[in-house]
């Protein structure tokens, strides 16, 4: 770790934070508030890569362990985490090592179709994997029931993937981070 | 930036903070183990109590457990359609139990003090080449460079509107780029300053 990493590191938590002040609409009838946060676990994974993208969302974390408000929405502390939505929170990082281990895999190849690919992957899909159970298991409600309470959020977890995307693939252009693999 | 922290000198804010957590996970994991009503309303009237103990306005308690509300109303109605009262009155009371305890612990201690506990909990991966230390340093950035961003992202914004666009990923990738910049020199200032 040099002193460029952890200043990357702290930097991409900062963005993290600063996503959740965007305004957010808050669905009737829906658990969670729709939030632009993903759009930072997307981006910290695409454009860190595994190792730093996934250590500046657990930096993340840890603010809101600590009892920050920087979750969407001014909410923060071990309220959240042990809620329903908690599970949300602990997938965020894993959903950034995700994202960061695909794309240094793919980086030779890197382009719009195959971010799109492995940012709805580790922006949605593996956070729904931990989330919904969570949910499921602090509400006591079916899986089932879960589900579909959480379907509400496709929609604006596909326009966040295009939009982290379609940034993820400029910023390689402009300013490259993840060094190519021999 | 404003921390959770509401500053009082009471029996609840001197527990050490470790001590908190190892409670809330212990009694998190009970109140799933106890299905009586009796219990599980005993155990939020001690929570209730707890915090009258650590003197919190409810205010401070209101905005988020108000996050909360519509959730608590769903399920409930939810256990109530679908199993019966009881099962209803169960759940209620297990979440919200819960979620005051863990916000209390989050209410009696200071930022610093959880910061500290992360802190020694990283400890046992030293060998695995993970410094603890580094956290504090690492929150104590993140938390400057908040208002830093947010001005970055204004800058950006403004730059735009004058040309006349406005399209998010547009957006997004100069203040990415700029980030990326400021992290170079950020990470050149630590140097000089003899960061190892």
């Amino acid at each position: 770790m040099r002193s460029r990493d952890l200043a990357q590191i702290a930097l991409f938590a900062a963005i993290m934070v600063v996503l959740g002040f965007f305004p957010l609409i808050q669905l009737p009838g829906a658990f969670a508030p729709f939030t632009s946060q993903t759009l930072g676990v997307i981006l910290a994974g695409s454009i860190l890569g595994a190792k730093r993208g996934a250590l500046a969302i657990v930096l993340f974390d840890v603010l809101v362990f600590a009892g920050l408000p920087v979750l969407a929405g001014g909410r923060g502390g071990m309220g959240v985490i042990m809620g329903p939505t908690g599970g949300f929170v602990i997938a965020y990082p894993i959903g950034a090592l995700v994202i960061g281990l695909l794309t240094e895999r793919a980086w030779k190849h890197y382009n719009l179709p195959i971010a799109l690919l492995i940012n709805f992957l580790g922006g949605a899909i593996v956070l729904y994997a931990i989330g919904i159970p969570w949910m499921a298991a602090a509400a006591h409600i079916s899986l089932g029931k879960a589900i579909t309470t959480s379907v509400a959020f496709l929609p604006g977890d596909v326009v966040k993937t295009v939009i982290g995307s379609l940034a993820a693939v400029a910023v390689r252009r402009a300013y490259p981070m993840i060094p190519a693999r021999a | 930036m404003l921390s959770l922290y509401h500053d009082a000198r009471t029996p609840v804010h001197v527990v050490p903070a470790g001590v908190k957590l190892l409670v809330l996970a212990t009694v998190g994991t009970g109140l799933f183990l106890v299905s009586s009503i009796p219990a599980l309303t005993a155990a939020l009237v001690v929570v209730l109590g707890l915090y009258a103990v650590a003197r919190i306005p409810w205010r401070a308690t209101g905005r988020q457990v108000l996050g909360l509300t519509p959730f608590l109303a769903l399920i409930v109605l939810a256990q109530l359609i679908f199993t019966d009262a009881r099962t209803a009155i169960l759940v209620g009371e297990r979440l919200l139990t819960l979620v005051l305890l863990a916000n209390l612990v989050t209410l009696t201690t200071r930022t610093s003090a959880m910061v500290e506990t992360i802190e020694r909990a990283l400890t046992p991966l030293r060998p695995l080449g993970v410094r603890p230390e580094r956290v504090g340093l690492l929150v104590a950035m993140t938390i400057r460079f908040i208002p830093v961003i947010r001005e970055q992202a204004e800058l950006v914004r403004d730059a735009q509107r004058a040309r006349g666009i406005e399209r998010s990923t547009v957006f997004l990738v100069p203040l990415l780029v700029r980030t990326l910049r400021m992290a170079d020199g950020v990470g050149e200032a630590l140097d000089a300053r003899g960061l190892d």
